[in-house]
């Protein structure tokens, strides 16, 4: 059977590029900083020498739409290009080609499909930044293969949390059962406070620190009961319009266990808190 | 309601940008022409048009004034509301006033929302 080497849970900045490549006079403050703990948070990746990724984001309406709009959805392809002309031209990140792994997509869809979750597939699916990023951030040489799952963050009506961490948690046992000895890790990326195109964008900090570092402690105890009891779509819209994001955090919670996380780093930027994390399994899901 | 065609009016034009130079260049013009001619077709589909949407005196009066503060409260979808207008307007805004102003400044219009439900972005 395949076998899970690490999780990790993000948020997805995609100006961290652009931040970090710009002339060192261009720079804001924040890159020198921002850089350090990227490339701290990609050791936690190379160190569990994985030879797939599950990469589990979210389309931005790039190229999911309101007329067809799957809550869950997994990528079937040999490959995926990636990088939109819109994120081009808004956040200067370059075009990619992921090589994809369609057998294990094959399988984790049927597995996903046996434990009673309708995951939507696609044969054609472009990857935007929220799998892209984690790319740039953790794997800049792009030389794994990928399984790309997308989530509704965006589009309500939104899956509940509890489902979220649910199909987390088929996801792991969909990875734990997989007939091959690959070294699997699974990344996924969202957002903590966040708005975007609403009064509290691009502050000096995020929306809601005091939601940051409380799910920040969450995370890195691995307490799913609190994060069920507290977090709802209303209050994640009381934290910013886009906190939503929050539901891959907690999905990720699920492929990695109810666990106290192994690696936790936080940088609070301009107008978001970045959040890193990372977990080694200690055993496989029940 | 036609929220969703507000919404297929910024998503189809924010991603080509031939259709957003034009929204730039002659907003009352490219409006009625997306109206008549491209927001009809099927996404994915240049053969197949749907006839059942069609944009609100006050959807179509905000889209060609750009008024992205009038779209918000009809509950245009704030990442499509956002990254079209960035499109349009975040250079010019940074080479006049520095990095981020256009996005600031578009918060600063909607700051009697703050502390309110935002109108909602269901269709």
């Amino acid at each position: 059977m395949a076998k899970l080497v690490a999780t990790l849970a993000s948020t997805h900045h995609p100006f961290y590029l652009k931040a970090t490549t710009a002339p060192p006079e261009q720079q804001m403050p924040e890159a020198p900083t921002w850089k350090r703990k990227i490339e701290a948070y990609r050791e936690t990746l190379a160190k569990a020498e994985p030879d797939v990724l599950v990469m589990i984001g979210s389309d931005h309406f790039h190229q999911i739409f309101l007329d067809n709009c799957p809550q869950f959805l997994i990528g079937k392809a040999e490959r995926y290009d990636a990088t939109f002309y819109n994120e081009e031209r808004e956040f200067g990140i370059p075009k990619y080609v992921l090589e994809g792994d369609e057998p294990m997509s094959r399988f984790m869809h049927q597995h996903l499909m046996n434990q009673n979750f309708d995951f939507a597939f696609s044969n054609e699916l472009k990857i935007d930044h929220s799998i892209i990023c984690p790319i740039i951030t953790v794997r800049p040489q792009n030389d794994l293969p990928v399984v790309p799952i997308y989530t509704n963050i965006f589009a309500p009506p939104l899956h509940t949390p509890k489902r979220f961490y649910e199909v987390g948690r088929a996801i792991r046992k969909a990875i734990d059962d997989y007939p091959s000895d690959k070294r699997v890790a699974a990344i996924g990326t969202g957002h903590l406070s966040l708005e975007l195109g609403g009064p509290r964008q691009f502050m000096e900090t995020g929306p809601d620190p005091e939601f940051d570092r409380q799910a920040i402690e969450w995370l890195k105890s691995g307490d799913i009961d609190a994060i069920l009891e507290n977090v709802t779509h209303e209050s994640m819209a009381q934290s910013g319009n886009a906190t939503h994001g929050f539901l891959n955090f907690i999905l990720m919670l699920g492929v990695a266990g109810p666990e106290g996380a192994d690696y936790v780093d936080n940088l609070d930027l301009f107008h978001t808190m970045e959040a890193y994390f990372t977990w080694y399994p200690k055993e496989a899901a029940a | 309601m036609s929220k969703y065609y507000v919404n297929k009016f910024l998503y189809t034009v924010d991603r080509d940008p031939e259709l957003l130079q034009r929204y730039i260049d002659e907003p009352r013009t490219f409006v009625a022409t997306w109206e008549q001619s491209i927001g009809p077709k099927l996404l994915g589909n240049d053969v197949e048009a749907s006839t059942v949407h069609s944009l609100t005196h006050e959807e179509r009066e905000a889209l060609v004034n750009h008024d992205y503060q009038a779209l918000f409260e009809m509950g245009a979808h704030f990442f499509l509301n956002l990254t079209l207008f960035i499109g349009i307007y975040d250079e010019p805004y940074m080479n006049r006033s520095g990095p981020l102003s256009f996005q600031r400044e578009m918060a600063a219009k909607l700051q009697h929302w703050r502390g309110k439900d935002y109108p909602s972005v269901e269709t």
